[in-house]
């Protein structure tokens, strides 16, 4: 194993139910994602890109097949260092933002920090730190439903930078949200990637595709197109 | 996650729904408040027949005959009813230091009723007592006004009364006049020498309804020379009732020679028995009214696993969030928990706050009086039926695959 590898699966297969009815969402997928890569993932609903990331994101488990993130073995994590790499080492970024309601943008910020154990003052200085990294300083006592599409999503992404992690995780980021906040949203990514950070796309949208240097396609639980598109 | 965090996110959570977790508090409160209260209340009521027993003296031995029926019952011609009669003689051996040593103080005692008069106002005495100064004391009744009838009033059968408390005020309205005046009783006047002081009652006739006059002028005037209706005797210590009252049955039974064979036909009610038969009614009835009460607290405890299910559900998708972003499984389970904890805890402490303004009042004429140990024992219980009956839903909750809790909708 290349030590130099962040992100690396190897014949990973993901199968749902059993027997007759059962579904084949990934069948065989190797990947190997250096640290500082700009990965777009796309597909057509139903591809396998999804299950593809929440098993990136050790949000779920792979029924065959090794997955190595920064080192470790995921298989062989108990539930709770699953906890901990989720937490540390990978941020995530939804399309329909899941912020927790009722709790401000910064308490939403520092969440992923209480996890992380940190101490209260050392949480509020990085979690205001990273709302400023968004642009919403001035929108920290702001709770959700108060925000705009594009205010939530930047929350979310101060949210998924607070813990510092490798790796950040982008499931569908610009699907709820209009032109002007995508781009937003994707300029941010782009300095993100730009500043050392690796991230990974996943998307049916081609403008958001055209953004990574590095393109795969899933088919129908297959990688069928891995392919640098930008130096 | 410090404890402090844990508590904001608890509270966060049940602020929510503020309705239901109101709701679900009251539960829990109704369940505590009446633990506390019924168990004061029957606490009160034990302790309210303890006092009143305690007043009447608790060395109190009271005598009376049941008519020595047992002779007849065998068809003998046998003791007639009148052999087993008490009578002053009776009572003047009791007294007597060496027949009785551990008898402190008797007063023999013979009742009747009539109406008494003053001027105008009539007045139906339920309980003329005629008996002796001894009584007084041994009976726990003092006098308030005025002053009691000595040895000698009885020796010369003065026409002389003290009134109780209701008497004294149907027929003078206010009891402090009545002391000196001179009423009618039947057809014989009697100067009222004294008013008793005020008792409690001890069951469902009126103990201030009373006259005490000395016996000699109640059997002169009013009842006649029969047998006496009871002897009132006090044992000389709390300690010495049993001796005494083996004295009192071996010196009756010797004086009316009854029978060795034949059941004792005298009656000696101990006035400790009594009351260590009223306590343990009291700590009966304590006992029902607290299963009564701990079963509504477990209705609230299920109220709290009922409305923990609900949240969790209702959160799932939440719960995926904070385990994408690290929470580990104890770390929901302690939100969880913490939140159907606090649930209780609080539902307990409006509990016991509520408990402690009804105890405060008399329920069903009982004054409750707090048990400090049922405040302690109610508000630990809440306590464990939040983490008992929050550990299921929180268990669910934690158990959840971070990818499960994320896709619900």
């Amino acid at each position: 194993m290349a030590a130099d590898a962040l992100i690396e699966i190897r014949d990973v297969t993901k199968r749902y139910g059993s027997g007759e009815t059962a579904v084949h969402a990934l069948r065989g997928v190797s990947l190997r994602v250096e640290a500082g890569e700009y990965v777009a993932v796309m597909g057509s609903s139903g591809s396998g890109k999804s299950t593809l990331m929440n098993i990136l994101g050790c949000l779920d488990v792979p029924s065959r097949g090794e997955y190595w993130l920064d080192g470790s073995n995921v298989a062989r994590l108990t539930e709770d260092q699953q906890a901990l790499v989720r937490g540390r080492k990978i941020g995530f970024i939804f399309q329909s933002f899941n912020l927790i309601p009722r709790t401000t943008a910064l308490a939403n910020v520092e969440l992923p920090l209480t996890y992380a154990h940190l101490r209260r003052t050392e949480r509020r200085k990085r979690a205001a730190r990273a709302l400023a990294l968004v642009g919403l300083s001035d929108r920290a006592d702001h709770r959700p439903n108060e925000l705009s599409g594009g205010q939530q999503q930047r929350v979310a992404i101060a949210r998924a930078l607070a813990t510092g992690p490798r790796i950040l995780l982008a499931d569908e980021p610009t699907g709820n949200l209009d032109a002007h906040s995508t781009d937003e949203v994707l300029g941010m990514f782009d300095q993100l990637n730009a500043d050392g950070r690796t991230v990974v796309v996943i998307t049916h949208e081609h403008d958001v595709a055209a953004r990574a240097r590095r393109l795969i396609q899933v088919s129908d639980g297959r990688i069928v197109a891995d392919e640098v598109t930008r130096r | 996650m410090t404890p402090r965090d844990l508590m904001g996110a608890a509270l966060r959570g049940l602020s929510a729904n503020k309705l239901r977790s109101l709701l679900t508090v009251l539960g829990v409160s109704i369940g505590v408040g009446a633990v506390i209260v019924l168990v004061a209340v029957g606490n009160g009521s034990g302790k309210a027949v303890q006092a009143r027993l305690e007043a009447m003296g608790t060395n109190l031995l009271t005598v009376s005959t049941t008519g020595g029926g047992g002779g007849f019952a065998r068809g003998q011609a046998g003791p007639s009813a009148q052999q087993y009669s008490l009578t002053l003689a009776d009572a003047a051996a009791l007294a007597d230091d060496r027949l009785a040593p551990d008898v402190s103080a008797v007063a023999p005692v013979m009742t009747s009723s009539g109406t008494a008069t003053s001027g105008d106002t009539s007045y139906t005495v339920n309980q003329v007592i005629g008996t002796t100064p001894e009584y007084m004391p041994a009976t726990n009744t003092p006098v308030e006004l005025g002053q009691s009838f000595t040895q000698q009033d009885v020796d010369t059968s003065q026409r002389v009364i003290l009134l109780g408390q209701t008497a004294a005020t149907e027929l003078f309205t206010r009891p402090a006049t009545a002391v000196g005046q001179t009423i009618k009783l039947g057809a014989v006047d009697f100067v009222v020498r004294g008013v008793l002081a005020s008792k409690d009652s001890t069951g469902f006739s009126d103990p201030n309804a009373t006259a005490i006059v000395p016996i000699s002028t109640l059997r002169a005037t009013q009842a006649g020379y029969g047998p006496l209706n009871q002897i009132v005797v006090q044992a000389a210590d709390k300690d010495r009732v049993d001796t005494a009252q083996a004295e009192v049955t071996q010196l009756l039974t010797a004086r009316h020679q009854v029978p060795t064979d034949q059941t004792s036909p005298f009656r000696i009610a101990n006035s400790a028995q009594i009351l260590q038969t009223s306590q343990d009614t009291a700590a009966t009835f304590t006992a029902l009214l607290a299963t009564v009460a701990a079963i509504s607290l477990v209705v609230g405890g299920i109220g709290v696993t009922n409305i923990m299910l609900v949240t969790v559900t209702e959160r799932t998708r939440e719960i995926g969030i904070r385990k994408a972003l690290g929470a580990r499984r104890r770390t929901i389970l302690g939100q969880f928990l913490i939140e159907a904890t606090l649930l209780s805890l609080i539902g307990g402490a409006v509990g016991v706050a509520v408990a402690l303004i009804v105890t405060r009042f008399q329920l069903a004429g009982v004054q409750p009086v707090l048990v400090p140990s049922s405040i302690g024992l109610a508000l630990g219980v809440s306590a464990a039926v939040g983490l008992f009956f929050g550990s299921m839903p929180a268990h669910r909750a934690a158990g959840l695959r971070p990818i499960d809790a994320l896709r619900h909708e």
